[in-house]
This record gives C-alpha cells, sequence and structure tokens, in this order.
C-alpha cells in the first residue's frame, strides 16, 4: 500500500526482557492501544517509524500527479474540489509524520531520508497523470485502493497512528467519490471522451492492484504485523476486497479493466483476477518508474524553494521574542 | 512531558506545538494533534489550515509541547488504582427502598 516496501526485515537488536514482551503482547491481545511513552519491542517501534514515515511520504508526494492538473482542471468546480483534494493530501502527510515523531524521530530526519532517497513512497506516484480523465482513475482507483487500506488501520496497536488514521478516513471519503464522479461523467460524454476514460482505467488499474504490497507469499514480515496488530489484513485479502468493489463500479459506467482472465467466480463470491506484473512492480520500487526522477527533483526543488521562507519565519519569531524580552525589562 | 515528549527536541525542526479545539461553544477544547511552527501565531494559523477546514471548531489553543507535563504510564497503578477501590463515590453503591422518588 503506501508503506508497500514494508518487507525488508527490521533488525531484531538483541533480547529483550521477556516478561516486559510478554506483558506488551498481551496488552495488545485485549486490544489495548499503546502509546508513545509505553514500553514497545524496538523492532515495533522501527517498524511504525517506517510504515508511517513511508505513508506519510506517500501523501505528500502524491499531491505532485494531481497537482499536474490544478491549473488545467476544465471547470471551477472541478478546479475548487481538487485543491480541495490535493490541501486534505497535505494534512494528512501532517498527521502521519506527527504520528512518527512520537517514535522518536524528527521531522527533519524523515524529510532528509525522502529527498536524499532512503526512504520510500508508494509506487503509484510514479506514474504520469496525463489526461484529464486519470485525475478522474486516481481518485476512483487509488484512493479508493487507500481507503481500503486505511480503514483497517484505524484499529492499529499504535495509538497516535489509530487517531491519525481515524481523521484521515473521514477526509478521504470525498476523494474517491469525486473521483468516480469526474470519470463517470467522461464515460457517459461524448465517444473521444469515453476512450480517454477507458485509456485511463487501462493504465491506472495495474498499477492500483499493485499499491497492495507484494503477494502474501512474498510477505515474510506479515505474521509479526498481524501479531502486533498493525496489519489486520494480508496484502492479498486487500487486494481481493478492492478488486471484488472495483469492478461492478466500473462496469456500472461502461468500463472495463484490462484483464481478460477477469471473471467472478460464483463458488467463492469473488472476482478472479489474473497474475500481477510483478517485474514492474519491483522495477517502479527501484526507481525505474516513469516518474520516479522527476517526482523526486519537485520535492527538492520544492524543499530547497522553500528554504527562504523557513529562514525568514525563524528570523522573524526571533526578532518578536526578543522584543517582547526587552518590552518586559523596560516594565 | 507530552505525548511527544523530549524526543521532539532538535536543532532543524521548529518547535512543536499541540493543537486543541473547541467544537462548538459551550464544549471544552479538546486535542486534535500537534504542528511544528516558527512562534505561537504561526502555530495558530497553521492549525486553523490543518484542523478546520470542516468547520471543526470555533476556538483554537496552541501550547507548546515541552510545556506540558504528563504523568508517567509506570506509574499507572499507584495513581489511578485507589480510585477503583472506593465504589461507595458512586450513587450505583447505596441501597434505597425500591418505591423512593426523586433521588
Ligand atoms: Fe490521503
Ligand atoms: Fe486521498
Amino acid at each position: 500500500m503506501y508503506t508497500q516496501g514494508l518487507n525488508q526485515a527490521v533488525e531484531d537488536s538483541g533480547p529483550e526482557d521477556a516478561e516486559l514482551l510478554a506483558r506488551f503482547q498481551a496488552k495488545i491481545d485485549r486490544e489495548e492501544k499503546i502509546e508513545p511513552n509505553d514500553w514497545m519491542p524496538e523492532a515495533y517501534r522501527q517498524t511504525l517509524i517506517r510504515q508511517i514515515s513511508q505513508h506519510a511520504h506517500s501523501e505528500i508526494v502524491g499531491m505532485l500527479p494531481e497537482g499536474n492538473w490544478l491549473t488545467r482542471a476544465p471547470s471551477l468546480r472541478r478546479k475548487a474540489i481538487l485543491l480541495a483534494k490535493v490541501q486534505d493530501e497535505g494534512g494528512h502527510g501532517l498527521y502521519l509524520y506527527a504520528a512518527a515523531e512520537t517514535l522518536g524521530i524528527s521531522r527533519a530526519e524523515m524529510v532528509d531520508r525522502l529527498l536524499e532517497g532512503r526512504a520510500r513512497y508508494s509506487s503509484i506516484f510514479n506514474y504520469p497523470t496525463i489526461t484529464w480523465a486519470d485525475i478522474g482513475a486516481v481518485g476512483w482507483l487509488v484512493d479508493g485502493a487507500a481507503i481500503m487500506n486505511q480503514i483497517p488501520l484505524c484499529r492499529c496497536s499504535y495509538g497516535p497512528y489509530a487517531r491519525a488514521m481515524i481523521r484521515i478516513c473521514k477526509e478521504e471519503s470525498f476523494h474517491q467519490r469525486q473521483g468516480y464522479e469526474a470519470i463517470s461523467r467522461l464515460a457517459k460524454g461524448t465517444a473521444a471522451q469515453k476512450r480517454m476514460a477507458q485509456d485511463a482505467l487501462d493504465r491506472w488499474w495495474w498499477p492500483s492492484l499493485m499499491m497492495f504490497g507484494p503477494s502474501d507469499a512474498d510477505s515474510p514480515h506479515t505474521g509479526r504485523s498481524m501479531r502486533w496488530k498493525i496489519k489486520r489484513f494480508t496484502n492479498d485479502e486487500l487486494r481481493q476486497k478492492f478488486v471484488d468493489a472495483t469492478v461492478p463500479q466500473a462496469r456500472l459506467i461502461g468500463l472495463e479493466p484490462p484483464d481478460p482472465e477477469l471473471r467472478y467466480d460464483e463458488e467463492s463470491g469473488h472476482w478472479h483476477f489474473g497474475e500481477i506484473d510483478w517485474t514492474e512492480f519491483n522495477e517502479v520500487l527501484a526507481g525505474n518508474g516513469p516518474c520516479n526522477r522527476e517526482r523526486m527533483a519537485a520535492r527538492r526543488k520544492a524543499h530547497a524553494d522553500g528554504a527562504w521562507v523557513r529562514e525568514a519565519a525563524t528570523a522573524h519569531a526571533r526578532k518578536k521574542q526578543s522584543r517582547m524580552a526587552m518590552a518586559a525589562a523596560a516594565e | 512531558m507530552s505525548e511527544h515528549g523530549e524526543r521532539s527536541g532538535n536543532e532543524r525542526d521548529w518547535p512543536l506545538f499541540e493543537v486543541f479545539i473547541r467544537a462548538r461553544t459551550g464544549l471544552h477544547h479538546r486535542h486534535c494533534g500537534s504542528l511544528h511552527a516558527a512562534d505561537p501565531e504561526m502555530a495558530l494559523a497553521r492549525a486553523r489550515d490543518v484542523y478546520t477546514r470542516r468547520g471543526e471548531g470555533t476556538s483554537i489553543w496552541v501550547v507548546p509541547s515541552d510545556r506540558i507535563h504528563a504523568s508517567d504510564p509506570a506509574d499507572k497503578d499507584m495513581l489511578f488504582e485507589p480510585a477503583m477501590s472506593k465504589i461507595y463515590r458512586h450513587p450505583s453503591f447505596y441501597d434505597l427502598p425500591d418505591d423512593v422518588e426523586n433521588m
């Protein structure tokens, strides 16, 4: 998902107190939240730092493909909606960075890791938004897949992360709807508009399925994350839920996912879908997707261009503080 | 020590503020999150942008996180257990005749 790069192991940092560990696990089993000042195993802390910061980076980098259409939205209504959505994503990044900070990593360190290419963000944001229909597809499929993943995260065992996700899920609910509305409008439009909608689905379908991360067989740490209740469903379970929900939505507006193997299986009650191209997934994660370089260049430029603003605000705050101190001393 | 505790102290980030929002007149301000800002004025402006985009509030407090003192989770039993055993502090503890009214 937004944290699909989680399959490297977090090093275990030597033996930890067995009694503390047992108490920690018992608390999680009772569905009690772990809070920042509570004892936690180092691997739990590091797994969460990596997962939450990757999630935060994804929200921030995810603003870029949609930002691409802010000045070119086809109507004032669409422009206002898109602006509100992109602004929400910036807020989601902030909530998540704040949650990660409670685990003992600074914001500056997380930003460094992203800008230096040491941290990952979701593979999905390395694909281009070349037509207006792509903006519809992003809201419908990308936010749709994100919601599928984020709803169970509202019950994550780590309190600050769970609370951030509750806020985010509330705000997300319009993101998917606005995207589906936009692409439905095209699907019901002229022949050219319908072709544009189908083309967007053709390009975004498989990358959206990849958002859920490697298949369970290739996710060796799923078991531990499930035991710690960081994860509630496996990658494949969430992917299946997404396909089951999305195929009927596509057909309802006369679009067809680009998968010849797609068929409804009466027995299981699920949609069967074809094999995902994991080579493409791994290439994008390795930095070789269509827009990886462009996205990182844009983030680095934005950060560098903002440096003078950060410096000016710091200088202004200091000046005000010293003026207040002088006024107080004169009294 | 707040939720972020002393862990948040570093030179490169602006100070951290905890944000409290009053949803409607008559309600308490409630903690809703935190953010970095150069000073309290900027913290208020940012809190407004981040936490009240959908009419969530009518008033905002921002408090520097390092000014919050919190109880230690390790002291939980010592601090709060004594309250659990004093059930006579609750009205349901008392035996009254079934037909007593207005009490
Ligand atoms: Fe988001
Ligand atoms: Fe979203």
